[in-house]
């Protein structure tokens, strides 16, 4: 394996090509769209005859698209930061101590991640009503945070396995807490495991289209990707091609951001969890 | 994943060894321990059973109810008449299949696209983080999003695809198999590099030796892959297979871009929807819910007892 030869490159480049076209080719097809100019969304070519910036403009002059823009920020960064707190500290428990019923915490994770989200539109959508939380934050954030949990807590515990405890110990036994022994010792351990899990809770959040949907009525809390779905052009008789273009391309450029960041991180998150949820 | 499930068998002793000592009386450690374990599990605990146990009953309860938002003065106890209802119904068994054929096509084709590329991330000897940047863009974009992109593709005069003179004009959006395999075609784009992520795992854990070893026992490329590289993979298999089964059972973001369940394209998940936000028919949509949930339990069910993936709150399931 150690010398590479020209054959194995020549092959191995193909093979990389493949899988860059297949990952990229759907993505630059949105941005064209995004670019092109009004009058030549029909032209069906893949590279744009006019290229323009008009419609990432219309949709924050005139699409409204800010405000959803913030709802999705927001929110999902409200959710990941809650999840991944609740989900660190049920995940150092799981990890590390024992106590009687770890396999029914973890059980029952894994049964939310596995539940058909849409099972539960209906009754949240008649509970959040009756309670005053439907299109709010607040709503929205509630679900995420439990959907995201089950990824929280299977991909932490298992970041949180491989840390050396024996420094733990050593705090214990100069006279730590167990709880000081967890802030002082193991937080600043578990850093890299809580970054990797957080990133991957955001996506999750940032993704999801089933809730933001159908609990939501106003862009007061509608967050982006369900803004998009009602898109109707600058004005009625629009043709919302660019627009809706435009805004799946602001959605996508900070996954496309973290995941040029962080991929060592997010592909051992992945693997490591197994969860997507 | 195959030493996870058996490390777990062995390392976890601190835990495992739990139930054998409840019975002896407690020391002060451990019963701190155990409190300092409730405690910290408490808040995604009181948070699950809040967000979705409550629900669930909640649900069951609505299901047993004639209870239509359009006419609430007639809302009542009618037993199991909603089941009978949506499971006599034409609609209910046309979204089922649907479904199924969704999830089973799709899956199959992540399942051989997924290992190819796994096994491209796992051996390729140039740019492997470039790969696995690339492989990690559809996994991480808006699924709403991509499914705009798939649906201008394949609009007339509009996309690159469907000038394509294969279809000659045709507008494939209107016309159920072509839908079809577009709405497979979008899940198939997405989902597959979670699955080859989730594949290159248990290819990790195939050893480097044993490839060797047959190699100069001189089986081919083909034969190390189906009689060394897949028996190992079994485990990670199964997992990978049980997530995307039970994820493309809930399809709903592609279709509802794509087509939103016209042309005979509405899935389960998308006639449930529809019977809530258009039909505000709370009871038959809880009875759709409730029968959701229940054919997604026996899928896992199914999935545990026949083909023994590692059971779901086995303490390393699925992890190395």
């Amino acid at each position: 394996m150690a010398v590479v030869t020209t054959r194995q490159k020549a092959s191995w480049s193909v093979a990389n090509t493949i899988v860059a076209l297949y990952a990229l080719i759907p993505v630059l097809w949105i941005l064209s769209l995004s670019l092109k100019e009004k009058s030549t969304f029909t032209d069906g070519h893949f590279i744009p005859r006019g290229w323009t910036f008009q419609n990432f403009v219309d949709i924050f002059q005139v699409g409204g698209f800010t405000r959803p823009l913030l709802n999705s920020i927001g929110i999902a960064v409200i959710a990941t930061f809650v999840a991944i707190v609740i989900g660190t500290f049920a995940a150092y428990a799981i990890a590390r101590l024992d106590f009687p019923g770890k396999k029914l915490m973890l059980g029952a994770s894994l049964l939310i991640a596995m539940f058909p989200q849409v099972s539960l539109v209906t009754p949240m959508f008649q509970v959040e009503r009756s309670i005053g939380l439907f299109n709010t934050w607040p709503g929205l954030i509630l679900p995420y945070i439990t959907f995201t949990l089950p990824l929280t807590i299977y991909t932490l515990s298992s970041f949180l396995r491989e840390i050396p405890w024996e420094l733990e110990k050593a705090a214990k036994m100069d006279g730590a807490t167990p709880f000081q022994a967890f802030r002082q010792v193991i937080v600043p351990l578990a850093m890299p495991g809580v970054v990797t899990t957080a990133i991957l809770a955001f996506i999750q959040c940032w993704n999801d289209f089933v809730f933001a949907i159908s609990l939501t009525s106003t862009n007061s809390a509608r967050t982006a990707p369900a803004a998009i779905a009602f898109f109707t052009g600058a004005s009625q008789f629009e043709d919302p091609t660019g627009s809706i273009a435009a805004a799946a391309i602001v959605i996508t450029i900070p996954i496309i951001i973290f995941v040029l960041i962080f991929q060592r991180r997010i592909v051992s998150g992945l693997t490591s969890g197994a969860v997507k949820g | 994943m195959t030493q996870a499930t058996v490390q777990s068998k062995t390392r976890v002793a601190p835990g495992g060894a739990g139930v054998a000592k409840a019975k002896k009386p407690l020391s002060d450690g451990k019963r701190s321990e155990r409190k300092l374990g409730w405690l910290l599990c408490l808040p995604a605990a009181v948070v699950m059973v809040v967000v979705t146990i409550y629900p669930i009953v909640y649900s069951v309860m609505l299901s047993l109810q004639r209870y239509d938002l359009r006419f609430p003065d007639k809302r009542g106890f009618v037993g199991f008449a909603n089941y009978a209802t949506v499971l006599t119904n034409e609609f209910w068994w046309r979204a089922f299949l649907i479904t199924m054929i969704i999830t089973v096509v799709s899956v199959a084709f992540e399942l051989v696209l997924g290992m190819t590329l796994a096994m491209v991330m796992h051996r390729t000897v140039l740019g492997k983080g470039f790969v696995r940047t690339l492989a990690l863009i559809p996994y991480g974009i808006v699924t709403v999003a991509a499914a705009y992109g798939w649906q201008y593709a394949w609009t007339p005069n509009t996309g690159y695809l469907a000038q394509l003179p294969l279809w000659s004009g045709s507008a494939p959006l209107t016309h159920q198999a072509s839908s079809m395999a577009i709405i497979i075609l979008a899940e198939i784009w997405k989902t597959t590099p979670f699955m080859a992520l989730l594949l290159m795992a248990g290819l990790a854990v195939v050893p480097e030796e044993l490839q060797k070893a047959a190699a100069m026992d001189g089986a081919s490329a083909w034969q190390r892959f189906t009689k060394v590289t897949l028996p190992l993979m079994k485990p990670a298999i199964l997992v990978a297979l049980l997530f995307r089964v039970l994820d493309a059972v809930r399809v709903y973001d592609n279709i509802y871009v794509l087509t939103n369940g016209a042309n005979g394209t509405s899935s389960l998940s998308i006639t449930t929807y529809h019977n809530l936000i258009s039909g505000l028919n709370l009871g038959i949509g809880s009875t759709m819910s409730v029968l959701m949930f229940i054919t997604v339990a026996v899928i896992a069910f199914l999935f545990i007892k026949v083909f023994g993936t590692a059971a779901p709150g086995s303490e390393n399931m699925g992890r190395r």
